[in-house]
């Protein structure tokens, strides 16, 4: 039951094949007996799941049932969810009980979706490799030592080896789709602004949504259908119609003009995954499309862009745990300033001081105008290379990260390289664009992420896409021999 | 040495909406700690503000008001700094693009000339929460309540030269922002307040000396008080060959004295940055004309038709229009009575000396405009004196009824029945020889000695103006 996708679950349960209950029952028997090796979770809601698995299977019993009604899912540990501790990874909130449900959370509850529990994730969605997380590192099922990418390594490592069939991500500097990419599984970041922020833990505001990851684009689309929409208690979310993202999954790709940037091949690209990705290319050949060769010119500033952009945004964004309100207090403060320095220097960890630093440098008078506003001029001119390019490629398409899962220590002690790892996703945040990584087959065992952007709210062409290719490929069937 | 003061303003005036500035939470007064503050305003994990529609009609229609520009565009920043009753670690402010910019307001000064201050920039924000430091055994108490309050920060030029013009400015403000209905102008509970940048500088000198920032005055008398000790402190230390340092310095009310908050030095580096959760604010000139439509008569306005209408003093009027309660509470009373110039001379006068007493404003009055009116009407129509009406005023305000009833109660109208006049004249002219002989030698002050008699003998009934031509008539013949 567990190797099935979303969409044959969902199908199951129209047909009777089998109860939402007896779903959830499987799965929580499932994480019961393989999450602990992969320290996916943060916590299981086993109680509530079979509760709302009970709830859906009423619904469904009085005709009320929509397609996503009964499927268990997880969501990443960033968003909240009410009753349910909501820790975003970090020993700052290890005691927060979210007293309120995340937008995201709202609208896959309202489409009868059943929450499993919630996946562990770097701290605060800063890192790449899930080493940052108070609970420990999420493993990767391909291989034990590597690591599942970050920041969303739980919720990619939970769909990898089967323990949830779909969960929720967010993705910042390629937080979805590198983990995606790590563990072999379907990932998608939407246009910024298709998905309220609301409820979901702030990293850096400007770049941050949330999107599916899943086994499928079918699947990923299905979700995507439930999760978007305008939420007024977003000011950034974008008011606009939500199409059926399953609706043209089918489309042929013929004509399909895709774009690759000649940087996103250069240097520093691992030989195996630079073949994975053109063999992929090749067979998008093969269904009709046409391969384009394009520039993004300012791509190589990306990654200090957003070292600036998204510390400055964290270092205020994380400004709220002082230990007054809620999570973490020190014990027995003296006064004010021990009770903040305290309260913050023991409940965050590393990763997340040095960038509340960065970005409080960066924002700070006298060089504001040097990191800041230069940062932001930047980010200007890597979102104009893209519209260009969309003047001429219909997507663009590229490896999502520069090699395979690494191992769990290997780069935890070098920050700019770890940054390097998101040197092909970052650039779509900045730019706000919707991007996806799908599984392109495995060198030396561990998986390959094919990453495409897509135009601005173009996800229905950009899940088309990605299916004709699932279509055409098995790549997204390949699952772990522990984990099949 | 003379010395010239410099005065600059940043009043906070807290936007009178029914909700916060970026959430749905109450902003009414007084409820229990932390009975109004919703998760947005407690800055929980994942909460986003969203904008309040109101504040910013509110904001533009103060623009419109001084003829400012009202920005077709303007951004929230984030004032980045720790206190724990500020709940994000931040506040939402706007820095560079603030929603007005550059307008005037016109002041009257003492001796009657009009003087123009500059309003640099108002821009919209959010309000603190209040640390509570009593009662919690050395702790601090955190009641957030207030915080998310929408506040309009109105930055003056320093374009004033004297506590009082200070005032004068203070006073106009809000006079102007209750007009607009935009601020309840409450001092006491915070509604209004303001932060004065104060320096001196040795007369006919161009720059500007070293300022001081006094913080959170909340009272006009304050406020002079304040500025007027900080001159003289600055005064002092300047001609004690000491110099002046910029700094936050906070004004004790009981003592009378100002003291140092922080320097410059250790002033926070707030880290402004625009707040990407919000957008820029667009005002489309569709908006703006309909904030237009909704503008009351300002106060200048009102003051020059009242001088034309009612032919008032200037003076006058500017005392009446001053607030717009006021204003129309004359306005009501002269509807009823008739007579401008009486009802003006009772609002400023009697009424106000009244509530003044009673420690309350026009709203607090227990004689409504109706009511009022209703008394000077029995001046204007003879039935009683203006000192009588004094008498019957404050039967009214006891709650004795209407002034047709405590007239009628009391026995206090007038006499006008010339027979009657009559026959006290002629009692008190055969009692008094002396002064008939006075008076007829053409020692006309006895006159007054006579209306005096003659008033008395009627209890004050007698109509004074009658009584004076009558006794002329007898004495002279």
């Amino acid at each position: 039951m567990y190797s099935k996708t979303v969409a044959e679950l969902s199908a199951g349960l129209q047909q009777g094949d089998f109860s939402s209950e007896e779903l959830t029952q499987a799965y929580l028997e499932r994480i019961k007996h393989l999450g602990d090796e992969l320290n996916c979770f943060i916590t299981i809601t086993g109680d509530q799941a079979l509760q709302a698995a009970k709830e859906a299977d009423q619904l469904r019993s009085q005709g009320k049932a929509g397609p996503l009604t009964g499927v268990p899912m997880a969501h990443k540990d960033i968003f909240c969810t009410e009753g349910v501790k909501t820790s975003c990874g970090s020993k700052m909130l290890d005691n927060f009980i979210a007293p309120y449900n995340a937008s995201v959370v709202e609208r896959l509850n309202y489409a009868g979706m059943v929450m499993l529990g919630k996946t562990n994730m770097d701290e605060f969605a800063m890192g790449s490799s899930n080493e940052t997380s108070f609970y420990g590192p999420v493993k990767n099922p391909w291989d034990l030592k590597a690591v599942p990418g970050g920041s969303s390594g739980g919720s990619a490592s939970v769909v990898a080896a089967q323990l949830v069939p779909i969960s929720t991500g967010t993705d910042t500097g390629g937080s979805i789709r590198q983990p995606a990419a790590l563990c072999g599984i379907t990932g998608l970041k939407p246009t910024y602004g298709r998905v309220s922020r609301y409820g979901m833990i702030a990293f850096a505001s400007s770049l941050d949504q949330a999107g599916p990851m899943a086994k499928t684009a079918e699947d990923a689309a299905m979700m995507l259908t439930a999760m978007s929409g305008f939420d007024p208690r977003d000011s950034t979310c974008v008011d606009r119609e939500v199409p059926d993202y399953t609706a043209n999954l089918n489309d042929s790709v013929k004509g399909l003009k895709i774009g690759i940037p000649k940087e996103f091949f250069g240097e520093g690209l691992d030989a195996g995954v630079a073949d994975a990705v053109q063999a992929a290319l090749r067979e998008y050949e093969d269904l009709g499309a046409e391969l384009v060769d394009i520039s993004l010119p300012n791509s190589g500033l990306s990654v200090p862009t957003y070292y600036v952009i998204a510390p400055a945004e964290c270092s205020s964004n994380l400004s709220r745990f002082d230990g007054v309100r809620f999570g973490y207090r020190c014990e027995n403060p003296v006064d004010l300033q021990d009770l903040y320095k305290r309260s913050r220097g023991e409940g965050f960890g590393p990763e997340v001081k040095r960038r509340i630093m960065i970005g409080a440098y960066a924002l700070s008078a006298g060089y504001y105008d040097a990191y800041y506003i230069k940062a932001q001029q930047i980010r200007r001119l890597i979102s104009d290379d893209f519209k260009q390019a969309f003047e001429k490629v219909d997507v663009i398409m590229g490896p999502t990260a520069p090699s395979t899962a690494f191992n769990i220590g290997e780069k935890s002690d070098d920050p700019v390289r770890m940054y390097l790892s998101d040197i092909y996703t970052i650039a779509v945040n900045l730019a706000g664009l919707p991007g996806m990584s799908v599984p392109a087959g495995l060198v030396e065992g561990r998986p390959v992420g094919l990453q495409m952007i897509g135009n601005y709210f173009d996800e229905s062409r950009l899940l088309n896409v990605a299916h004709k290719f699932q279509q055409a490929t098995d790549f997204h069937k390949n699952v772990a021999e522990a984990y099949k | 040495m003379g010395w010239e003061i410099v005065i600059g303003l940043e009043i906070h005036a807290q936007l009178a909406t029914k909700s916060k500035i970026f959430s749905g939470a109450s902003t009414a007064y007084g409820a229990a700690p932390n009975t109004q503050a919703c998760a947005v305003d407690l800055g929980l994990p994942g909460v986003l503000p969203v904008l309040n529609k109101e504040v910013v009609r509110m904001a533009a229609k103060f623009g419109l008001a001084i003829g400012a520009n009202v920005s077709r565009r303007s951004v929230f920043d984030r004032k980045n700094y720790f206190y724990p009753d500020l709940p994000k670690g931040y506040q939402i402010s706007q820095l560079e693009f603030p929603i007005v910019e550059t307008g005037n307001l016109d002041i009257e000064l003492e001796d009657g000339s009009i003087k123009t201050i500059g309003v640099t920039r108002a821009h919209l924000e959010e309000d603190a929460g209040k640390s509570l430091h009593e009662d919690y055994q050395g702790m601090t108490g955190v009641d957030l309540n207030r915080a998310g309050t929408p506040l309009l920060e109105i930055v003056s030029e320093p374009d004033m030269r004297s506590a009082k013009e200070a005032v004068a400015y203070m006073k106009k403000i809000h006079s102007l922002v209750t007009y607009l209905e935009i601020c309840d102008g409450n001092m006491q509970e915070g509604s209004f307040r303001c932060d004065a940048n104060v320096s001196v500088r040795p007369q006919g000198q161009k720059e500007f000396g070293t300022r001081t920032e006094l913080k959170n005055i909340n009272s006009f008398r304050f406020v002079e008080r304040a500025i007027n000790i900080e001159v003289e402190r600055q005064i002092d230390v300047i001609e004690g060959g000491g110099e002046i340092t910029q700094e936050t310095r906070l004004y004790d009310a009981d003592k009378n004295e100002t003291r140092s908050m922080r320097s410059k030095e250790e002033a926070n580096d707030y880290r402004y940055f625009p707040d990407p959760d919000l957008l820029p604010v667009e005002i489309s000139e569709a908006f703006l004309d309909e904030v237009k439509k909704t503008l009351p008569e300002l106060p200048h306005e009102k003051k020059t038709r009242f001088i034309e209408q009612y032919k008032l003093k200037s003076e006058d009027a500017e005392v009446l229009v001053s607030s717009r309660n006021q204003a129309q509470f004359f306005e009501d009373i002269v509807q009823v009575s008739g007579d401008a110039k009486l009802s003006a001379n009772w609002v400023i006068g009697t009424l106000a000396g009244m509530l003044n007493k009673e420690n309350t404003d026009i709203s607090g009055s227990p004689v409504n405009a109706e009511a009022l009116g209703g008394l000077l009407k029995r001046i204007t129509d003879n039935t009683i004196s203006g000192k009588i009406a004094k008498e019957v005023f404050e039967a009214m305000w006891q709650g004795e009824g209407s002034a047709d009833d405590i007239i009628e109660s009391r026995g206090l109208k007038q006499i006008t029945d010339t027979g009657a006049i009559e026959s006290i004249i002629d009692e008190i002219i055969m009692a008094n020889p002396d002064q008939v002989e006075q008076f007829r030698a053409g020692k006309e002050k006895v006159m007054g000695f006579f209306v005096g008699q003659v008033m008395k003998a009627s209890k004050g009934k007698a109509n004074p103006g009658q009584v004076n031509q009558m006794l002329k008539q007898k004495l002279s013949s």
